[in-house]
């Protein structure tokens, strides 16, 4: 069986949306995945966040690369345009796409073989780049679909299904992020939908990369024992460092802040992200300082998530480009052809 | 016209006005390129034709380069390998240059430093000027004196050779326009070396220039710049690129003329997008990530590039995305002489990718058609929704060549083939992404947020005719037939190959127009060729039919071949296939995709990444004409033989037809 066409049940009284849809509407064809799996989970935030979000399915671009995660796509939003492109190449295809038309609304899904391994390089490049997108890697520290394998994300000392140790030290997906620059940082856990909506609807306000490391754990080949993906472990280390809720434009504020502590980092669509609990002296827009922060948490054995860094005011690709506001695909021919009297002009230098 | 003298038979021909080949060998980095630059301009300006072949190092300075001059009263712009006069400027090539004049030509070289008596050659005539002291004398700083010391020799080729000096006043003040201090010493400069040259040497030299009006109507262009238009005009609006030589002037062509003509003029903004990508990989996938939204999109590369990209060409083939690739080729394998030429991947764009791929190509033999087939290009990625390459290569890329002026017809459109409006998307009931409702092959295709309705799912994975994910054999064969058939069925808009038949008149190759020409009547000759070899394969033809040889011509112009290519071949019991790569490759192109045999096509090849000249085709010619009734390349039998045995004992090798 190569495709499961998800049967449409209407119930009447299913909530809808600003826009008269309901999250039955923004679902996409039923899973292939392994029953448990954390991308499931994922899939279903997605599928809440762009309801809550009322997005226009097909002004979505859902785009992914190779591998289980990159299956997932057409789990969600069935009326987006979706591209499940060549491993780890995910970003090349955004970016160009993004480039061209920019209005769309791009979601990446990509894993953590697909990100940290084979597209290391277009994953750095498109946080370099600031590309406006909401990108998510959904971290299991396996190669689920070649059975097994440890992934780049993979913990020293954790055991594979079958016994094995992994020696080679992860990537951190976090800290590279930071590293890197990048301008929207958030790490989140499949098991934890409260959690992950507000991100996923944050990151997708951003007006850049928003890169979010989702801890997804793959219960056919790293739930056991010994793993540091599993659900067990996630959950005992795990730690909401970072607290957060997102203040959409003109919405009312039903949560009380203590005033001393709440930060609010404002998006250019005029929503914004206020941080109800945060650690003492940490400053979600001060990279040096985050990035200290998750490796002390880290050391500690903790896995720090939530919205972790933020920095709203760096320009996205687009913005880098000095193109013309009206989306280059909307241009009229006469607007791009200088016809045959520029020729002439042209031509001059050459005679 | 002022006629060339002629050598009664044989190859040799004494040079004379406007019919002679010089060669300049310089030091990286010192200017040299203006210099020569301003020769070229000059000699073309007289309305004489000329071509320049840039022999470069990889190397930003300090290595030795060289620029070969040719002037062709009779219009031939291929690379002419013997030199009637070197411009030896370069001591520490003095060696190898004084080797390569022909018997009888002359050296000039700055006596400076007295040239080492081993260098001394009695068949030719050395003229000594001591440039380096003359511009030591008359300019300041070290660095102006070295540039300077380029200009003052192409003063004094500018006396041995009979140059306009107003030309080249015009054209140092069209130059240095707004730079007063560099016109005047650059004018000096070139002074400096005429005066000398007429007061020491009996000006000018028995070859010569002499005004010519046969470069009206042309420009002098490289192919790369007009490529780099042809992406503007045809309505680019996305260039992800990496940098790599001999492609990086065609993006950087593209982003020149974008400066001028894409700007908004309210806002002075960008009506493009230019790229520049972490890499080749990356570079195509921009490519395809923006024609997947509907925008033009091109990249531009060279061997190695094509190589990265290979993955996503595969999948821009199966998806159905349109892409422009721009190849242009240089010598390989692997890093290869990044700054030579060669036509070494014909093959590899053929079918580039793993798995059954088949791609549309098409083989510019000159800047002019650099310009005509980028736009062509777009048309065809669009119409076939699939990657389309133009094959270009560093001869015609990156050096300056006499072409007709390039022309704009201002009814054109852009073909954007089969795309559905959200109008034509109301109208439907369902919108299916690749069934081919036409029975054309080619299905339409929707853009991203345009319409609810036009939503699909784009995959490199096995997909059905309605664009779900599939195993299926029977559904995965249906869409991979119909893609075959969509390729094959290309060939209807794809340019015919130029075809020259005995009768016709065997006039130089450029500037005379591309297209067809000659008589009906079939030479007992045929010899095929691509892309840049045509200059060379024309003059060859030329200079055979005078030595009694006729020949026909058909140059290809772009894969898959119509059936135009095999009506040709038919024509001959053997064939020349004239080639710049090791491996024969257009022959096995034509061999797997026509049904003329192998052993039946004689393989000519020119591979060391100079460009070809016409000697070495005649050379071929004649001694497989000397060698018997068949006409054969005596050092190809073998191989033909051999060939055709093993395609023998393995039938299945021969492909269908086309």
């Amino acid at each position: 069986m190569t495709h499961i066409a998800k049967p449409k049940v209407r119930h009447p009284s299913l909530p809808k949306n600003a826009i008269g849809l309901t999250r039955r509407d923004y679902e996409g064809t039923m899973s292939t995945l392994c029953a448990g799996c954390g991308h499931d989970s994922i899939t279903a935030a997605i599928i809440q966040t762009a309801w809550n979000m009322s997005l226009q399915p097909h002004r979505v671009a859902k785009l992914s690369g190779i591998g289980c995660s990159s299956k997932t796509p057409t789990y969600f939003i069935g009326e987006a345009h979706g591209f499940n492109s060549v491993h780890g190449r995910m970003p090349a295809i955004a970016t160009g796409a993004q480039a061209a038309r920019p209005g769309l609304t791009y979601i990446g899904v990509s894993g953590d073989g697909d990100s940290l391994a084979i597209g290391l390089g277009q994953l750095c490049h498109a946080m370099r780049r600031n590309v406006d997108m909401l990108y998510i890697m959904e971290n299991n520290g396996v190669y689920g679909l070649t059975k097994g394998q440890f992934s780049a994300s993979a913990d020293v000392g954790t055991k594979a299904k079958r016994g094995q140790v992994n020696r080679q030290p992860p990537i951190n997906p976090v800290l590279l992020a930071l590293g890197l620059g990048a301008t929207f940082v958030a790490r989140g856990f499949s098991g934890d939908k409260a959690q992950l909506v507000p991100i996923l609807e944050a990151g997708m306000r951003h007006k850049g990369f928003a890169f979010i490391d989702v801890v997804s754990p793959c219960v056919a080949f790293n739930d056991h024992e010994g793993s540091t993906k599993s659900y067990r472990y996630t959950r005992d280390h795990l730690e909401a460092a970072v607290e957060a809720d997102l203040v959409l434009p003109m919405a009312e504020i039903t949560t009380s802040y203590d005033p001393g502590t709440a930060r609010e980092v404002r998006f250019p669509d005029g929503s914004s992200v206020r941080f109800r609990k945060v650690p003492e002296d940490y400053d979600p827009e001060d990279r040096d300082g985050v990035d200290h922060y998750v490796r002390a948490r880290q050391a500690e054995g903790e896995i720090p998530t939530g919205i972790l860094y933020v920095d709203a005011d760096a320009p996205d690709h687009v913005g880098t480009l000095d193109a013309v506001d009206r989306e280059l695909v909307d241009l009229p021919f006469e607007d791009l052809c200088p016809g045959s009297e520029r020729l002439e002009e042209v031509l001059a230098e050459f005679r | 016209m002022s006629g060339p003298k002629r050598a009664a038979r044989g190859g040799e021909r004494t040079p004379g006005v406007n019919d002679f080949a010089f060669k300049i060998a310089t030091v990286n980095g010192t200017g040299s390129a203006s210099a020569n630059g301003l020769l070229m301009k000059t000699i073309f300006r007289m309305g004489i034709p000329v071509s320049g072949k840039n022999l470069f190092p990889s190397n930003i300075q300090g290595l030795p380069t060289w620029y070969e001059i040719r002037v062709s009263g009779e219009g031939h712009t291929a690379r002419r390998a013997e030199f009637d006069m070197m411009v030896a400027m370069n001591p520490a090539t003095y060696e190898r240059d004084v080797r390569e004049v022909r018997p009888g030509g002359w050296v000039l070289h700055d006596s400076s430093w007295p040239l080492p008596k081993e260098l001394r050659r009695d068949d030719v005539t050395f003229l000594g000027v001591p440039l380096a002291h003359l511009c030591n004398e008359r300019f300041d700083g070290a660095r102006a004196r070295i540039l300077l010391k380029n200009v003052a020799y192409s003063g004094v080729l500018a006396a041995l050779l009979d140059m306009d000096l107003e030309v080249i006043d015009t054209l140092l003040t069209e130059t240095y326009d707004r730079k007063k201090a560099l016109l005047d010493s650059n004018f000096e400069a070139v002074r400096l070396g005429y005066d000398h040259a007429k007061e020491h040497f009996d000006c000018p030299l028995p070859f010569r220039l002499a005004p010519m009006d046969e470069t009206k109507g042309h420009i002098l262009i490289d192919g790369n710049t007009a490529a780099g238009l042809g992406c503007v005009y045809a309505g680019a609006t996305v260039a992800a690129w990496y940098p790599i030589t001999p492609s990086t002037s065609l993006v950087d062509a593209f982003t020149g003329f974008c400066a001028k003509l894409r700007k908004d003029p309210e806002t002075g903004k960008s009506r493009v997008a230019i790229i520049q990508a972490e890499d080749e990989l990356a570079a195509v996938g921009m490519v395809v990530g923006a024609s997947w939204v509907g925008a033009r999109a091109f990249t531009a590369t060279s061997g190695p590039g094509i190589s990265l990209m290979s993955e996503f060409i595969g999948l821009a083939y199966y998806a159905e995305i349109p892409a422009v690739i721009f190849d242009i080729q240089r010598t390989g394998p692997s890093t290869g002489m990044p700054t030579r030429t060669q036509q070494g991947d014909l093959m590899m764009v053929a079918y580039a990718s793993h798995g059954d791929t088949k791609h549309i190509a098409l083989f510019p033999a000159h800047p002019g058609e650099c310009f005509d087939m980028a736009v062509a290009a777009f048309d065809l990625a669009e119409r076939y929704q699939t990657p389309v390459f133009v094959v270009s290569d560093l001869d015609i890329g990156m050096n300056d060549w006499v072409v007709p002026e390039i022309r704009w017809d201002d009814a054109y459109q852009p073909d954007r083939g089969k795309v559905l409006d959200a109008d034509d998307l109301e109208r439907i009931e369902k919108f299916h992404r690749y069934l081919d409702v036409d029975g054309d092959g080619i299905a339409a295709r929707t853009l991203p947020g345009v319409h609810p309705k036009g939503a699909f799912f784009t995959r490199g994975s096995g997909h059905d005719r309605y664009g779900r994910y599939t195993e299926d054999a029977d559904a995965y064969m249906d869409v991979v037939d119909r893609l075959d058939r969509k390729i094959d069925s290309a060939v209807e808009r794809l340019p015919k190959p130029e075809v020259h038949m005995s009768g016709a008149g065997a006039k130089g190759d450029a500037p005379a127009s591309a297209a067809s020409a000659g008589g009906t009547g079939r030479a007992a000759m045929g010899l095929v060729t691509i892309g840049g070899c045509r200059s060379a394969v024309l003059e060859a033809r030329a200079r055979l039919g005078e030595r009694g040889i006729t020949a026909d011509v058909m140059r290809i112009k772009a894969f898959p071949f119509g059936p135009e290519v095999e009506a040709f071949l038919e024509g001959y019991d053997h064939v020349f296939v004239i080639e710049q790569n090791r491996d024969a490759q257009l022959r096995s192109l034509l061999a797997l995709e026509t049904e003329f045999p192998l052993d039946r096509m004689v393989s000519v090849r020119s591979y060391g990444g100079m460009p070809l000249s016409a000697k070495e085709v005649i050379e071929a010619v004649e001694s497989a004409v000397a060698g018997g009734g068949e006409a054969r390349h005596p050092a190809d039998l073998s191989a033909a033989a051999e060939t055709a045995e093993e395609k023998a004992a393995h039938p299945s090798r021969r492909r269908k037809r086309a």
